[in-house]
């Protein structure tokens, strides 16, 4: 018994090394190769960072593409989904609302325009995307308030539509940020 | 077809590309023979020097369990202290408060046993030195050992009559230097480059477009988001897990994860075949397992494709699926077939919410769990299953009128007492705990504990239950998902989940290895006519009846209980 004690805090103390210091620098040696240096790729405008590629953040302004509802308020120092069941009554009741506020702001889409996912809230209250659908059904709202032809926007959507992978596997999806960037890049 | 589905049937076939061949190669490196990776022999051998290990000292089935218990209680108690104290250690730039002891205790027994329930949000419960040296270690650690374990059972049958079963330490080395650290290389790099971070600066600050101020939490993520998977841990860095975008970033590294926390289940059983020479049986067993996994997939998949009814009351669009939860860059199919993966192996880690799931897809991987073996965690899988083929020898041995037989060992009294016990132990486990919980909320709201008793549930009624019943057995199975919306962090779940992780992990582990290692020293009969061949497909769907009838028998009244309950309301 005594041999397998001291055998097991050598074997414990040998293995921290290997794999809690060897490995993770080297990984973190290589991932400062990668294009955010380790810390995420962030994205600017103008030389200043307005946010990171990977994260969502709120967009609630009529002029922007909004993203999806985020438990953490798209606040990336939490993550977390709004954990509700599928028959709650408070839930549901949420979700009628945020159907109502869209309607509201795009008063030209019909309900069954609507996509999922602009009325639900995402698993990690951080994601950065959006449905093609969900973009699309924007695009009157935002020509009318930037007064822009509805044309460009419709592009702009177009163009930053990201296709599945290979073109063949999963869902495509529209990076928020990236849309309302180049939203505001736009020529009047 | 659409290319959601086809991600799955690519994953999928991808999976078992990977994971055949590294069977073969497990079977022959726990075997001795000659590997390309060979070439590792002299960092072994600096181990074993450095630990005072003589990995050719071969141990018996007892000396195995107390090697690896041995080991695993230095683990809880170190992890226990240094999660406690590690607002007073280095590598804490986000300055993050130690661990009350209840959720320390919980925590440690949770990573030691390759569950990973978290009790904590990884953005404000740890540091990045304990997430190194407590979480990423105990994931390699823990597989380690449920790979070892699984090598003792095997050796048991490898040849005629055998006592002496190898060396524990080698095994459990050789799983590391041979196995998960250079795949976790690799697969950490995969993804370093695909956006996941790597470096250890501390919480960033920016100003968004829209003119809020954001912080965003960070940290060396990569290498340990490489082992949560491939050692079927769970565990995330953040706490949103692999739905969180810098933990998951984009469809590939989600295709990663998915191949990633399946090979090493799936090669065990190929390598069992191969290395016990009976190469039939371990394709009849991964031919079960993988009929398991489909009648629990192919229903998700369509429960979550078609949507929340309630939700298309409301006369809005669900064209791709049930979307809360989930998120767009992977979608609602490849999130289903994830929610499938991660509960009937035994990983736990998440790229949707599972509280916000369909009904019915809760019922399957609740259902997931309970099995534990279609597939099932590094290692242990194969144990939980092989416990379910004694009891399907034995009944077969009782409906022949023969003395039961395995492998040309019989199967007597005593291997099957163990058997019926540690088949007993999971309801046991689970229902009971359930019920101390339900008890608690329905008796006791007012309880002072960090969150109130009649606080715990994030959603009303059956769904309410659900939730504490998720929670239980997802502890029972070492599985760590969970229906988060529970208020978990406070004394009764920290401990309740607590002893039940730890008597779930460590029973179920001795007990096959036990019956291993009793029948491996008897007599070796040969076979004759009347011997019951256990690499039949008759055989294998006796085994998959015994599996079905003891699960339904358990959990049938607390599944109806449940999302069964909440599936008909919602029908209304």
């Amino acid at each position: 018994m005594k041999t397998y004690i001291l055998q097991s805090l050598r074997l414990t103390a040998v293995l921290l090394v290997l794999l809690c210091v060897i490995y993770p620098l080297i990984v973190s040696f290589a991932g400062g190769f990668s294009k955010g240096k380790g810390g995420g790729e962030k994205i600017t405008k103008n030389g200043k960072v307005v946010g990171y590629a990977l994260l969502g953040q709120s967009f609630t302004k009529p002029e922007y593409f909004w993203g999806r509802a985020s438990a953490v308020g798209y606040n990336a120092a939490g993550s977390a989904g709004s954990n509700k069941g599928p028959s709650n009554p408070d839930y549901l009741k949420q979700v009628s609302d945020r159907i109502d506020t869209l309607l509201k702001y795009n008063p030209t889409i019909k309900k069954a325009d609507i996509p999922a996912d602009m009325v639900t809230a995402s698993g990690s209250g951080l994601d950065p995307n959006i449905s093609e659908q969900g973009a699309i059904i924007q695009i009157k709202r935002i020509a009318v308030y930037r007064k822009v032809d509805e044309k460009k926007v419709a592009e702009l959507v177009v163009e930053n539509t990201q296709k599945p992978l290979f073109g063949l596997f999963g869902p495509s999806s529209v990076n928020v940020l990236k849309l309302n960037l180049a939203l505001d890049g736009l020529k009047k | 077809m659409n290319t959601e589905l086809l991600g799955i049937i690519a994953t999928y076939v991808l999976t078992l590309v990977i994971a055949i061949p590294l069977g073969k190669y497990l079977a022959k490196v726990f075997a001795g023979e000659k590997v390309w990776t060979d070439f590792l022999k002299p960092i072994e051998s600096g181990i074993y020097k450095l630990s005072g290990i003589n990995p050719k000292e071969e141990m018996n089935w007892k000396q195995h369990m107390k090697a690896l218990l041995t080991i695993n209680l230095v683990w809880l108690v170190y992890g226990f202290f240094v999660l406690m104290y590690q607002d007073k250690l280095p590598l804490n730039p986000d300055g993050n408060p130690g661990m009350t002891a209840d959720l320390s205790f919980n925590t440690v027994i949770s990573f030691v046993a390759n569950c990973d329930l978290q009790h904590y949000s990884g953005e404000s419960g740890v540091t990045y030195l304990t997430q190194h040296v407590v979480m990423m270690f105990l994931m390699f650690v823990s597989c380690a050992t449920g790979i070892a374990a699984a090598v003792v059972f095997f050796k048991a049958f490898r040849d005629k009559t055998s006592v002496k079963l190898g060396n524990f330490w080698e095994f459990f080395v050789k799983a590391i230097t041979r196995l998960l650290l250079p795949l976790s290389l690799i697969i950490a790099l995969i993804f370093a480059f695909n956006g996941t971070p790597t470096s250890y600066e501390a919480k960033d600050q920016f100003i968004s477009l829209q003119g809020d101020t954001v912080n965003v939490s960070r940290g060396p993520a990569a290498g340990m988001i490489a082992i949560k998977h491939l050692g079927t841990n769970g565990g995330g860095w953040f706490g949103a897990n692999s739905a969180h975008p810098l933990e998951n970033p984009n469809y590939i590294t989600n295709t990663v994860e998915l191949i990633a926390q399946m090979i090493i289940p799936i090669a065990m059983v190929i390598a069992f075949g191969i290395f016990i020479r009976r190469r039939k049986l371990g394709w009849m067993i991964f031919g079960v397992m993988t009929i398991g996994m489909f009648l629990l997939l192919i229903p998700t998949i369509s429960s979550e494709l078609g949507g929340n009814p309630a939700l298309s009351k409301m006369g809005i669009s669900q064209a791709t699926g049930a979307m809360e939860g989930k998120e767009v860059r992977f979608g609602p199919a490849i999130s289903a077939y994830w929610s499938t993966v991660t509960t009937i192996i035994s990983t736990g880690s998440v790229n949707s919410m599972h509280d916000s799931t369909m009904p019915l897809t809760g019922a399957w991987q609740l259902l997931g769990m309970m099995v534990n073996s279609f597939y099932g965690g590094c290692g242990v899988g194969l144990l939980n299953y092989f416990i379910y083929l004694i009891i399907a020898v034995f009944i077969s041995g009782l409906m022949v009128g023969r003395t039961p037989e395995f492998l040309g060992h019989k199967v007597e009294a005593r291997e099957v007492k163990i058997a019926a016990l540690i088949t007993l132990l999971s309801p046991f486990l689970i229902l009971a705990g359930t019920a101390i919980a339900s008890f608690i909320f329905t008796s006791h709201g007012d309880a002072a504990w960090a969150v109130q008793p009649k606080n715990w549930l994030n959603n009303p009624g059956f769904h309410g239950f659900s939730e504490m019943l998720y929670e239980v057995t997802s502890s029972n199975a070492n599985n760590g998902s969970g229906f988060e919306g529970l208020g978990d962090n406070n004394i009764l779940w920290n401990v309740l989940t607590g002893a039940v992780i730890l008597i779930g992990r460590f029973l179920p582990i001795i007990g096959p290895v036990a019956i291993a290692g009793l029948l491996g020293s008897k007599k070796y009969i040969p076979e004759s006519a009347g011997t019951l061949k256990t690499d039949t497909l008759t055989f294998g769907l006796m085994t998959f009846a015994v599996i079905v009838v003891l699960n339904a028998l358990s959990y049938f009244p607390a599944l109806a209980l449940g999302p069964l309950a909440e599936y008909f309301t919602m029908l209304k």
